[in-house]
């Protein structure tokens, strides 16, 4: 089986996938993680505001069969979160990377990104 | 069995709406033949066995003294021809013990009858569904049309050797087919359908609202009766079986707490362990099975609960990671078949 690992993210060992513009961030969960979750059916995000520090839990993706926790791959602010998936949480399945985002962060140390996995060793840990 | 092959929602969608197979090996079963074979398994279970004529199954209760379940099973008595008078499925897991306990019973009261565990000799499959005759059909000599709910019957499926029930855990027409393990693989091929995981049986099950041993009942962790749990009509109080007097008591005086069904209004996903409380916070149960419904797409569960709660629209919460959710109790099942 082989999963997508997008070119333009880092990557975090527990499955989190960020891609940062300009001092924000867009963070999701991977390919992979949603595969071994299997249907997703109910996603809890922090509010645009909080704040979250590196490694925390910030929220679950629950499937029918498991919950699993989410982490904070990098710290900063909730800028935004994905709305969508109140109703349509299978969009975590459908397209992990596109529009089953999770939450967008702005960041406090952009040096923190450094921290993160590339793609090519997110495959290796993956494979 | 795996918890999934495709993905839950996929597997339970087909059996809904057209059909799935199952492994199901993992289920035990045991023989039992002779003279007596009628009347230790009459003792030793709580529905009557003796009002099965041959080709008809029930389900049942394994029960002890104090009448708690120790089993959930069903009891087949086989076709004419056949060389072995009843078999019963125990849980997975349970084959060893619930053998013992025939044996056992069978030389505390001296009857005759030949109790073999079959677990490691059989594989079972069950093909469950809408269209689960039709895939069945072509492949078996058995008259499935002339097969009715809980009946067994002898013939080949796939040119092997099997007996044929119309069983199942899903809440849908279908069929379980045991046969030699060493032919599964046969019979499993050529029934052509989607395949299911366990996950896709137990969403199936609990919107049945049918119990999960050691999950719903399991006799140290969370003792029950038939009666709490729900299957009190398995109980034939006018029969001879090992908890039949503390049953008639409980029967008589009813139950404190029973298996209730409800769904979260909020969301969230209620699962097992959660705890129940009343809107003002007082604690009430806990969750044994929960999930989200595919098939309705909303939070279900069961819980056993005082009995004052066991009618239908009582408003309750279930706490989710600490977080009280708003939920009700409904009647089971949850799914109209």
């Amino acid at each position: 089986m082989s999963f997508d690992v997008p070119e333009d993210c880092q990557y975090r060992e527990s499955h989190e996938w960020v891609r940062a513009t300009d001092g924000t961030a867009r963070v999701g969960i991977t390919d992979f993680a949603q595969d071994e979750l299997g249907d997703v059916v109910f996603v809890e995000l922090p509010a645009v505001g909080d704040e979250l520090a590196t490694g925390d839990d910030f929220g679950v993706v629950e499937s029918i069969k498991a919950v699993s926790d989410i982490y904070t791959p990098v710290a900063g602010t909730v800028t935004a979160v994905n709305e969508r998936l109140r109703d349509e949480p299978e969009l975590v399945n459908e397209d992990p990377f596109g529009e089953g985002w999770l939450l967008e962060i702005e960041l406090a140390d952009e040096a923190e990104l450094e921290d993160l996995l590339s793609p090519a060793a997110y495959r290796d840990q993956i494979e | 069995m795996p918890v999934e092959f495709d993905s839950i929602r996929e597997e339970h969608a087909a059996v809904r709406e057209t059909v799935g197979k199952f492994d199901v090996s993992h289920m035990g079963q045991v023989t039992v033949s002779g003279p007596d074979a009628a009347q230790l398994t009459q003792r030793l279970t709580t529905n009557d066995v003796t009002a099965l004529d041959p080709g008809e199954a029930q389900y049942s209760a394994v029960t002890d003294a104090d009448g708690v379940i120790l089993d959930d099973t069903v009891v087949y008595r086989l076709p004419e021809g056949e060389s072995e008078d009843y078999v019963f499925v125990p849980n997975a897991g349970h084959d060893v013990q619930m053998t013992d306990r025939w044996k056992s019973h069978r030389e505390a009261w001296e009857l005759d009858a030949t109790v073999t565990d079959r677990t490691e000799a059989y594989a079972m499959l069950a093909v469950q569904g809408p269209d689960s005759r039709a895939t069945l059909a072509g492949e078996t000599d058995v008259a499935l049309a002339d097969l009715s709910r809980f009946e067994i019957a002898s013939g080949t499926v796939a040119g092997v050797d099997t007996l044929v029930a119309r069983t199942g855990y899903t809440g849908e027409q279908g069929f379980e087919i045991l046969c030699p393990w060493d032919a599964a693989e046969e019979v499993w091929t050529a029934l052509d359908c989607q395949p299911c995981g366990l996950g896709a049986r137990d969403t199936l099950r609990l919107e049945m609202g049918f119990l999960l041993s050691g999950q719903d009942f399991h006799p140290e962790e969370n003792p029950r009766t038939p009666y709490a749990a729900g299957i009190g009509w398995t109980v034939k109080l006018d029969t001879e079986f090992v908890g039949r007097d503390a049953l008639e008591g409980v029967y008589e005086e009813g139950v404190d707490e029973k298996l209730v069904g409800l769904e979260l209004v909020e969301r969230g996903v209620p699962r097992h362990g959660y705890e129940v409380t009343t809107p003002d916070g007082d604690h009430l149960g806990t969750v044994t099975s929960g999930t989200m419904s595919p098939t309705l797409g909303i939070p279900i569960a069961l819980a056993y609960l005082p009995t004052a709660y066991a009618e239908p629209d009582r408003s309750i919460r279930v706490v989710v990671r600490g977080e009280p959710k708003k939920a009700r109790t409904r009647a089971t099942p949850f799914l109209d078949r």
